[in-house]
């Protein structure tokens, strides 16, 4: 379980996190939507202890993160996969070793285990037989699915999603929601992910939660979020700049 | 003008503050994690096997005009075979850690600066740090250690160099007697320089691997960030390793004098 309490987070003189409360239960697939620039990408960081809050507090099954040190937060990562905007591979390293990374931290696998498990893990996010490519020979679509399968190699309890579909055209858009659809539904895990894209988001998640003005301004299903007739909730499910302008 | 003032001594204070607790962590890195000996080794050939041409070059040249510019003003004084004395002297305790320091400084400090400063604003760091893994651990204790270990095997490679292209030029071209020059050299060159050079270039090497390291892990957004970092990285170790050569030449005069 994940909740934050009267989380806070200043940039400078611009408040972006103003009181955020939520409470996201084990095995919820949650979708956080809001427009640019609105602090959801600070709030996901939050949630996995990668920004310290300025007040408030974050708990991880019950134990606050907040104050812990970069060394005490690392016990409590091992229980998440992060999937970033960019994939963010390391970029010195082949697809192998980006997956495999975190089975090579933790030295309790022979290599033979740690190539099965790589093997696993690409097939279940569709790509077979790129072990030896490096992430500059990657489209943007299949630098996602390795970071998905970077994240998920080594079953953690939470995964994390930073704008799975953002840079990608519709159809591989697509494809990477129905994966991580699938990976939530397959794994038993907890998804929370963040992003401003509703036909990703309404596959996504089963929550979805909307940040305004630096809080959670709705909770609902995908299909109440869609029907909402709060002016705020509908003008950014609608997509309208501006409420008074009618083109149709 | 005062709350410029202020502001800068402010952020000078933060940024060795925060120069002493990326320190402090690497200490404990060493003592606490197991290191990653293939990420070291890989370090140390970056640093020391790809920074060959440039030491050697620059060891080489800086005995050579060295010795020529000594003997021109010797000569005048009939004291041509104490040429090397100085060459052997300045090499091992000054010019050979100071400017490998320098060279390093430019050529490994940039790239580790710019190597980190990318990973950050492309968020691999936090990626790093999303897989359990401390940035420290990873990338900084590896880079440290290589800089240290490297740095002054680099200086004595110079300083050997240097030496020898000193005595070349010295017999070769000056025509200065041989078993003079060398005689005056051992006699007045002891292990105390070569002492003080080498804990120099220890020093030097952690000042590199430290600062260089710390630009790239605080640089800024986009690659105006990154270009700010490594810039900054190259001009704060270089001046660092040239004010604290000074500081180390009078305290390590003191501390081996008596040896």
């Amino acid at each position: 379980m994940i909740e934050t309490r009267a989380l806070q987070k200043s940039f400078g003189p611009q408040r972006v996190l103003n009181g955020v409360d939520l409470r996201i239960e084990k095995g919820e697939a949650v979708v956080i939507i809001g427009r640019s620039g609105g602090g959801k990408s600070i709030l996901l960081k939050h949630l996995i202890g990668l920004l310290q809050p300025d007040a408030g507090d974050v708990l991880v099954d019950g134990e606050s993160i907040g104050r812990l040190n970069e060394r005490g937060l690392l016990r409590v990562r091992r229980k998440f996969g992060m999937l970033f905007q960019s994939a963010a591979l390391f970029d010195s390293l082949s697809v192998k070793e980006n997956v495999a990374f975190a089975l090579r931290r933790d030295h309790l696998l022979t290599e033979k285990e740690i190539d099965a498990k790589v093997a696993a893990a690409l097939e279940m996010v569709d790509l077979r037989g790129i072990e030896a490519k490096m992430p500059a020979e990657l489209s943007g679509g299949m630098r996602k699915r390795v970071g998905l399968a970077r994240a998920i190699i080594y079953q953690p309890e939470f995964i994390l999603y930073d704008e799975p579909t953002t840079g990608l055209d519709p159809i591989v858009a697509d494809s990477i929601d129905k994966l991580i659809r699938r990976i939530s539904e397959r794994l038993k895990v907890t998804s929370i992910a963040v992003t401003h894209d509703m036909r990703s988001a309404c596959c996504i998640g089963r929550r979805i939660l909307m940040l305004h003005e630096g809080r959670i301004y709705f909770t609902g299903t995908p299909d109440a979020t869609m029907k909402s007739d709060d002016p705020i909730v509908h003008q950014f499910v609608s997509g309208i700049s501006d409420p008074k302008e009618q083109y149709f | 003008m005062h709350s410029l003032a202020v502001k800068l001594v402010a952020e000078s204070l933060e940024g060795t503050g925060r120069l002493g607790l990326l320190l402090v962590e690497v200490v404990r890195s060493l003592f606490t994690h197991k290191p990653d000996w293939r990420a070291t080794v890989q370090q140390m050939h970056f640093v020391g096997v790809k920074s060959q041409s440039v030491v050697l070059i620059t060891g080489a040249f800086t005995g050579m005009v060295l010795c020529a510019q000594t003997f021109f003003q010797f000569h005048k004084v009939k004291m041509d075979t104490a040429t090397m004395a100085v060459v052997g002297v300045s090499m091992c305790s000054e010019l050979g850690p100071v400017l490998t320091g320098l060279m390093v400084a430019g050529r490994v400090g940039a790239a580790i600066a710019a190597e980190l400063g990318t990973m950050r604003v492309t968020e691999q760091i936090d990626a790093l740090r999303s897989l359990a893994t401390h940035p420290v651990d990873y990338l900084i204790t590896p880079r440290m250690v290589a800089t240290v270990i490297t740095v002054p095997l680099l200086t004595a490679e110079s300083i050997t160099v240097g030496i020898a292209s000193g005595y070349f030029v010295g017999v070769f071209l000056m025509g200065i007697d041989p078993a003079y020059l060398w005689h005056n050299m051992v006699r007045y060159t002891g292990a105390v320089d070569l002492a003080m050079g080498m804990i120099k270039a220890v020093i030097f090497g952690a000042t590199i691997g430290l600062i260089s390291c710390y630009k790239g892990l605080h640089c800024g957004t986009g690659a105006e960030g990154v270009g700010r970092a490594t810039t900054e990285a190259v001009v704060y170790s270089s001046i660092t390793i040239l004010i604290s050569n000074f500081f180390l030449t009078l305290a390590l005069e003191r501390l081996l004098a008596g040896l």
